[in-house]
């Protein structure tokens, strides 16, 4: 019998691609030959945008590229810019950082079980995981006044302290949100569809994995013990104690219970941060780049002159170049910045982890039928603002 | 850091001549060699020192500041002993060209097409290299310094640039 | 809709034109274009707290079972041709939603490759500003897509091909 290869297109409208993603799949038959990634649909040159803003015009920039956990692109961003500064952020900060970088982790894992069971077929999950994600929205509103992209950090600290009830809004959500997930997890782990979907599917060693540069919860399923919070720290992590979950058999089943797993471990980082919690300034002092405190702009001249100052021509950063590699929810969300001296970036290169894990996607689901790579794409959590930029 | 990076003497000793510079920058160590050696410093890297992820491929354009315009960046991570090195390697824009690293790392395939499509230079011995992010009739490489950040098409921004 | 009701309770006294915008308006169904982070806050306004299917607005997947797109999210050059053939295989009647600062005016990536607006390629009905705009933004803005409908003359008459659809606001 003469059989031929066909060639589809899954494209960039898809109400499974996670975004304007087009795949060029190659079929034979169910069984897919060959998968061609077709992206840039969501371009939007961020990194050139840069060059031409100042450091501080260019972070509300880097909320909209992974715009399912905003704040932790803005974590890094502001780590790379303060490594350039020199300049230590007080004891307050870090943890609300830390707080708020793990609320964004919960946010984007809440989204990514949504979609992927939405995907699968279970509907049920995606309705209740947006309920749980609508409280982070409403702190993040409570900051900042803004549901998600918030702008919250500044380079030296925050840019506000957190108001009244914040403390207790967060403690009671990280209280019920275990009871949630094992609800899902119910739903979920021991559904006879789910394990047939999921189990055996999109297998990767961790070889190839390490090879293809995949990084964050798509590496630790494949057996690769490696989380950038805890091998390589940043921002006070390693004054937390938390379990790093890794799985054994490289399939998607196994990256579905490390990460709710992750979520159950982000919750007990932020009680113990809630804990750590300290009255104190959360602005560094460093005049040339942090801005006076909002009394002494509106009541004194000097104030005033300082803050028009700041913000007019930016804060001078001085020569050299940095590289700041961050645990995002989907891997790791690299920020290399060149400067010249001057108040604008030269070069700002985003490393964004699901270009990267994007790149696995032909290995992980050749051979497979074209209902798994849905099952694939949805485990690989990619998000297009970010593999665009 | 006042010890010097586990990779950097057995580098210095194997490649002295291919080693441009090796300095420290904010803490992050930078080796920059010349583009010819840069396969054998990668497999060297790879073999040798336990640097098994290339994390990332960039490149930065230094038009009218230093001599050669492009200056190729690799990050590279040891996932098993849990630290980075920065591999640098000029490129000129008279011979825009390097050794691709996929025959390397697997990681370089999507990364150095994203180099060719915004900055135009080219990869040898790359797999497939063509345009990633730009339409594939896109004229032009959007990240180098003399392209306009609104385009070619349109009247270029008159305001204040902060 | 027949508040004086002169003919008795069981029987409503309205226009054609009145009844056809009044079905039309109160079961839009949108197609799921979501393109950047506006799409998420659009899955946030159709999820749980925020509910769309109490409008009768239900997501489709398919262009051709749909009769409004919710443009959510930045335009690129890329993307203006699949833009393009999905508007030209809805149905008649359609409507476009521009949702968010991208997709009303390019938003805050003025660059080469965004297209500043997509009003420069489709006829745009509503545009709601914001970046992204909340989830009681987008119900405001599709409240007023309804007004809109409602207030369309000779929707009647269009279907039967006696003239077109006029739009009074």
């Amino acid at each position: 019998m003469n059989t031929e290869i066909m060639t589809v297109n899954m494209g960039p409208q898809h109400p499974s691609t996670h975004g304007v993603l087009r795949l060029v799949i190659e079929l034979d038959g169910e069984t897919i030959v060959k998968i061609d990634p077709d992206i840039g649909f969501l371009h939007r040159g961020v990194e050139k945008l840069s060059e031409y803003r100042t450091y501080h015009q260019t972070l509300p920039l880097t909320d909209r590229l992974d715009y399912l956990a905003p704040i932790s692109n803005n974590l890094g961003y502001i780590l790379a810019v303060e490594k350039l500064l020199g300049i230590e952020v007080p004891e307050r900060a870090e943890t609300v950082r830390i707080i708020m970088t793990e609320m964004a982790r919960l946010q984007s894992h809440l989204v990514w079980i949504a979609c992927h069971a939405l995907d699968i077929g279970a509907m049920t999950v995606f309705l209740y995981a947006f309920r749980e994600r609508e409280t982070v929205m409403e702190t993040y509103e409570l900051i900042s006044g803004a549901r998600m992209t918030s702008n919250y950090f500044r380079a030296g600290g925050l840019s506000a302290d957190v108001p009244e009830g914040f403390v207790k809004k967060v403690r009671d959500y990280v209280e019920v949100l275990p009871g949630y997930l094992d609800m899902y997890e119910g739903l979920l782990t021991n559904n006879p569809i789910w394990l047939k979907r999921t189990v055996g599917n999109g297998i990767i060693s961790a070889e190839d994995a390490t090879d293809i540069g995949i990084t964050g919860p798509a590496l630790r399923g494949s057996g690769v013990d490696f989380d950038l919070r805890r091998d390589i720290p940043y921002a006070g992590y390693e004054k937390y104690d938390f379990e790093i979950p890794v799985g054994t058999n490289c399939d998607t089943f196994d990256r579905y219970k490390l990460r709710i797993k992750e979520m159950h471990e982000s919750c007990k980082i932020i009680n113990q941060a809630l804990d750590r919690l300290e009255p104190g300034p959360v602005l560094a002092d460093d005049p040339q780049v942090c801005y006076p405190p909002k009394d002494s702009v509106y009541g004194t001249i000097e104030g005033l002159i300082h803050h028009f100052k700041i913000a007019s021509e930016g804060y001078p950063v001085p020569e050299g170049e940095a590289y700041v590699g961050i645990e995002a929810p989907k891997g790791e969300l690299g920020y290399y910045i060149v400067s010249d001296g001057g108040t604008r970036p030269y070069r700002m290169r985003i490393r964004p982890p699901s270009f990267v894990n994007l790149q696995a996607l032909e290995a992980m689901s050749k051979g497979g039928m074209l209902a798994d790579l849905v099952a694939v794409i949805g485990t690989l959590d990619i998000v297009l603002g970010e593999i665009d930029r | 850091m006042s010890e010097i990076h586990r990779a950097v003497p057995g580098l210095q000793e194997k490649f002295s001549t291919a080693i441009l510079d090796v300095t420290q920058d904010r803490g992050d160590w930078i080796v920059t060699v010349a583009k010819d050696a840069i396969i054998p410093v990668l497999a060297f890297l790879k073999s040798e020192c336990a640097f098994d992820m290339l994390t990332d491929v960039t490149a930065v354009d230094w038009l009218g500041v230093k001599a050669d315009r492009f200056m190729m960046v690799y990050q590279l991570t040891s996932v098993k002993n849990k630290d980075r090195i920065r591999v640098k390697a000029p490129v000129s824009e008279s011979e825009c060209k390097i050794e691709s690293a996929t025959q390397v790392f697997g990681s370089a395939n999507w990364l150095e097409r994203e180099v060719y499509d915004l900055f135009g230079i080219d990869f040898a011995k790359h797999p497939d290299l063509r345009r990633i992010l730009m339409p594939a009739d896109w004229v032009g490489h959007p990240l180098r310094k003399d392209y306009p950040v609104q385009g070619p098409d349109r009247e270029p921004y008159r305001g204040r640039v902060s | 809709m027949g508040v004086n009701q002169p003919l008795g309770s069981g029987v409503t006294v309205t226009s054609l034109d009145m009844l056809v915008n009044w079905v039309r308006k109160s079961s839009i169904w949108p197609m799921t274009f979501g393109l950047a982070c506006c799409a998420i806050e659009m899955m946030a306004t159709g999820a749980s707290s925020h509910d769309l299917d109490r409008f009768g607005i239900i997501f489709r997947a398919s262009p051709r079972q749909a009769d409004c797109i919710i443009i959510a999210g930045t335009v690129t050059k890329k993307m203006v041709p699949v833009i393009k053939t999905v508007y030209e295989q809805m149905p008649e009647p359609k409507w476009v939603v521009a949702m968010g600062a991208c997709a009303c005016s390019g938003g805050i990536f003025d660059t080469y490759s965004v297209v500043q607006g997509v009003d420069e390629f489709l006829p745009v009905d509503v545009y709601i500003p914001g970046c992204p705009p909340r989830p009681e933004a987008l119900l405001y803005g599709l409240m007023k897509l309804q007004d809109k409908i409602m207030g369309e003359a000779n929707s009647f008459g269009a279907v039967f091909g006696l003239g077109d659809r006029v739009s009074t606001i």
